[in-house]
């Protein structure tokens, strides 16, 4: 029972970033049908950027707020300096420009920050609380309260505000949108923006738990690229469902299979469920028409 | 000039120039090798373009079969005694078993399922091969024994660097022959559309799972002989980021291009080598390189060129 | 015994009902045509008779064998092929090339004697596009083999589509709008073509909005109105059935029929 829970909790908590990265896929993809590759080196930016501030001997709420800043410039740049100047190439070429993005971001990282690992302290004093006979990081739960309020924050702004209705119209009907006069580039480069946000959040909520190191970006793509996939690539709750579901396979893995193959354990659930469910776990069904 | 780029065999005809005049120009060990390693890249993107540039299929998971094939040669000397030749071939054979098997049900995906279920089998095979360290070595990887073909010892840059060229100039003119046949028309049809390719009467599942075969083949082959030229296999040689270097390998210099198969194998393989002369800043330059690459000529390297060069023919 | 029966024909998506209880026989070497209003289920049941979908009720024969379900290469090898109402070009290819692809089943095709090039594939290559220049004579696109199709005109294109369908050398064709975005012209062109070929015994089914076209092309009409058979019989028949006029013009004079897009 004790392990039950302990593989639900750090199923959980790698599961909500894993939702968080995912977000980010889901949110460009849904604007502007690019795959952004280099989503996972936001992740890095924001675990990094602050953890080298920390050591520098900034406050961390400062250095949470530099990294963040830095790293949504890191997006916004991203967008108008590499995917808008492509914009009318097709899928694969962007997806090769956001790799050479992320090969790039990650060797800029490397320079300024060191290819060592780096970490961060934990928000609350006590480490860990013992929940049920389980023995859970507290910094855990701070990863999913956080993660609960990112997902709300977004969804809030994308129903409330005129921006984020902006973007649903854009996800909705990309031309109709822009001829009510909302302009794509300014909401795709929006989208590149909170997504750079939602994944910088993300590393410095994790970092406590896992450490982080310029090459953490690269699995952080491939899984929330996947949980994207899984969940099905425009459903707005997909990402989270994938995220998660990955999350616990791979907790589920670790626990009763062995460690070493949890991300195999993953993986064949996935391929499973796409088989069952081609068009994701919430995806719509297309019916192609010819 | 147009009846020159559209002759199918000219790209494997201009790189039998290039491997003959290379060891004219210049003889030293350490081009011969870069270029061996082109070659063997090379060999890989090939079939990987008739994949991706000509059927339309994406892989992010090719270099699993590299890695079958690489650690095939490797396991079969070390570990059940069966003679390098032999390990070699039956390893590109597995590999065309395998991805056979393993095609069957994934390429009834399509798109982003297509790379998730490929980059899925790339994810399983390098853990297989980090972690079952009685056969693989694990993460230090193992020794690869020397290839005896008869009493020919084939070993050093010497050696493999005409056997990986040669073996690429067959492979290209392979795909030559195949894309002016009823199997390229079959494979390029379902490139533009399945329901017309359908209707036509080409069964397009099995068309699809053909040319996967090739194209797992191909990356066996050309893993086979880099452990083989190296002497010794790692499991990087099998990670997800050698499967997606070698997709951008084949964007970057032209998906449908043979040539541009081979011009993006030669940039991604001969940059990082010219780079490190920029010591640290050298993975910040190449993610660079390739970004400005790939937004000037979108198309990639060959087809930009080409058309530009049609242009200023008219 | 009719090239094709679709005998009680019902297909849904999802909640939707597309296509219901729809029962036709066409006889060998008869121009058939199919009509109603957009949405009425013209292009489904192409789909459905093709192989594209599979239907959720009913039966469809092929010159007396059951077919139902089976997918469209199957058909094809059968001697059943179509076209499609929005393009389905081999873009990326000459028009030639997409001729070539038609005798796809009439080409000998091993893939390791096409990778090894061999003397035979090249003289079979030769041959394929020596018919394939026949094709394109035939629908009055002599000289444009060597053009890629992408490049090429929506008119041409319809055109390319026939020639590449009769490639396959089908016992029935299906055109889904062969004379969509014609001129008058190119209509009359590729009319004379579907003539010479029921002519020379092969079954035409075709979807087509230019009732013009229709009426003096067809047999018989079978007319569709929301998934659901509305009338069945000659041209004239249909002309002066007030369901049909009723159903499908609305309340359109009699005189704007020819070229009603309702």
């Amino acid at each position: 029972m004790a392990t039950a829970l302990q593989i639900l909790f750090s199923g959980l908590t790698v599961g909500a970033i894993y939702a968080l990265v995912a977000i980010g896929f889901t949110l460009v993809y849904s604007s502007s049908e690019v795959v952004n590759f280099a989503q996972g080196e936001f992740v890095m930016l924001g675990g990094m950027i602050s953890a080298t501030a920390v050591a520098a001997g900034l406050a961390p709420l400062p250095a949470a707020s530099l990294a963040i800043v830095a790293t949504v410039v890191t997006g916004i740049l991203l967008y108008g300096l590499a995917v808008a100047p492509a914009r009318d190439a097709s899928p694969i070429v962007v997806i090769i420009i956001t790799i050479g993005a992320s090969i790039f971001i990650r060797g800029l990282a490397s320079v300024g920050m060191g290819k060592e690992f780096h970490t961060l302290p934990p928000l609350l004093a006590t480490p860990t609380l013992d929940l049920g006979g389980a023995s859970v990081q507290t910094q855990g739960l701070v990863v999913m309260a956080g993660s609960v309020a990112i997902v709300l924050t977004l969804w809030l702004f994308l129903r409330m505000t005129k921006l984020g209705r902006g973007i649903r119209a854009t996800a909705a009907n990309r031309l109709a949108a822009q001829l009510a006069g909302i302009n794509p580039r300014v909401i795709v480069g929006l989208t590149f923006a909170i997504s750079a946000l939602i994944g910088a959040l993300g590393g410095i909520l994790i970092t406590p738990i896992t450490l982080t190191s310029f090459d953490v970006g690269t699995l952080l793509a491939v899984k929330g690229f996947a949980a994207a996939v899984l969940g099905g690539l425009t459903h707005p709750a997909g990402p989270v469902l994938g995220g998660l579901m990955i999350g616990l396979l791979e907790a589920v893995g670790a626990g009763y299979i062995s460690s070493q193959y949890k991300d195999v354990f993953a993986f064949v659930v996935l391929l499973g469920v796409l088989f069952l469910r081609p068009q994701g776990i919430l995806g719509g069904r297309a019916v192609e028409r010819v | 000039m147009r009846r020159i780029l559209a002759n199918p065999y000219a790209p494997a005809f201009a790189l039998a120039v290039v491997v003959v005049m290379v060891p004219l120009l210049v003889p030293s060990p350490f081009y011969l090798r870069l270029a061996t390693l082109v070659f063997i890249n090379a060999l890989v993107v090939v079939g990987l373009n008739l994949l991706m540039g000509y059927a339309g299929q994406i892989s992010l998971g090719h270099a699993a079969f590299f890695a079958m094939g690489a650690y095939a040669s490797a396991i079969g000397p070390a570990h059940l005694g069966l003679p390098t030749l032999a390990s070699m071939l039956a390893g590109i054979v597995l590999t065309g078993v395998v991805a056979y098997g393993v095609g069957k049900p994934i390429l009834r995906f399509k798109g982003y399922h297509l790379a998730v279920a490929t980059l899925g089998l790339g994810v399983i095979v390098s853990i297989v091969i980090t972690n079952e360290i009685a056969w693989t070595g694990g993460p230090d990887g193992m020794q690869v024994a020397r290839l005896w073909i008869g009493s020919w010892r084939v070993s050093g840059v010497a050696n493999w660097y005409w056997v990986a060229g040669i073996t690429l100039i067959v492979a290209m003119l392979g795909a030559a022959n195949l894309l002016s046949s009823p199997t390229g028309r079959a494979l390029r049809a379902i490139h533009d559309s399945e329901v017309a390719a359908g209707v036509l009467g080409i069964d397009v599942a099995r068309y699809k799972l053909l040319v996967f075969v090739i194209s797992a083949i191909y990356a066996a082959t050309a893993g086979a002989f880099l452990a083989l030229f190296d002497g010794h296999v790692t499991p990087v040689t099998g990670g997800i980021l050698r499967s997606i270097e070698f997709v951008a390998m084949a964007v970057l210099g032209g998906l449908g291009s043979i040539l541009g198969s081979v011009l993006g194998a030669a940039v991604l393989v001969v940059l990082p080598q010219a780079l490190t002369s920029f010591h640290e800043f050298e993975h910040a330059i190449l993610g660079a390189i390739l970004m400005v690459l790939m937004i000037a000529l979108r198309r990639g390297v060959i087809p930009s060129l080409q058309s530009w060069l049609l242009r200023g023919a008219a | 015994m009719s090239a094709i029966s679709v005998e009680h024909v019902s297909i849904r998506f999802g909640g939707l009902v597309a296509l219901s209880d729809v029962s036709f026989d066409v006889p060998p070497g008869e121009i058939f045509a199919l009509i109603g209003p957009n949405g009425a289920g013209k292009t489904t049941l192409f789909n459905v008779v093709s192989g594209v979908y599979a239907c959720t009720d009913g039966r469809i024969r092929f010159n007396g064998k059951t077919i139902t379900g089976a997918l469209p290469h199957e058909l094809a090898r059968k001697g059943l092929t179509r076209t499609f109402q929005n393009l389905q070009i081999f873009f990326r290819m000459s028009a030639a090339e997409n001729v070539m692809v038609g005798r796809h089943l009439h080409e000998r095709r091993n893939p390791l004697l096409d990778f090894l090039g061999l003397p035979m594939v090249h003289r079979q290559n030769a041959e394929s596009r020596k018919l394939a220049e026949e094709l394109l004579d035939l629908v009055g696109l002599s000289g444009l083999g060597d053009q890629p199709a992408g490049e090429l005109p929506y008119g041409v294109l319809k055109r390319l589509e026939i020639a590449r369908a009769l490639a396959t050398r089908p016992s029935v064709i299906m055109l889904d709008e062969p004379v969509a975005g014609c001129n008058a012209v190119e209509t009359a062109e590729i009319a004379h073509v579907i003539r010479k070929i029921a002519g020379s015994g092969m079954t035409v089914m075709l979807v087509e909005h230019d009732m013009g076209f229709v009426m003096t092309l067809a047999d018989r009409i079978h007319v569709l109105n929301r998934g659901m058979t509305l009338a069945e019989g000659t041209p004239s028949e249909i002309r002066n059935n007030p369901a049909v006029i009723e159903a499908y013009l609305g309340t359109a004079k009699p005189g704007e029929t020819s070229r009603a897009h309702g």
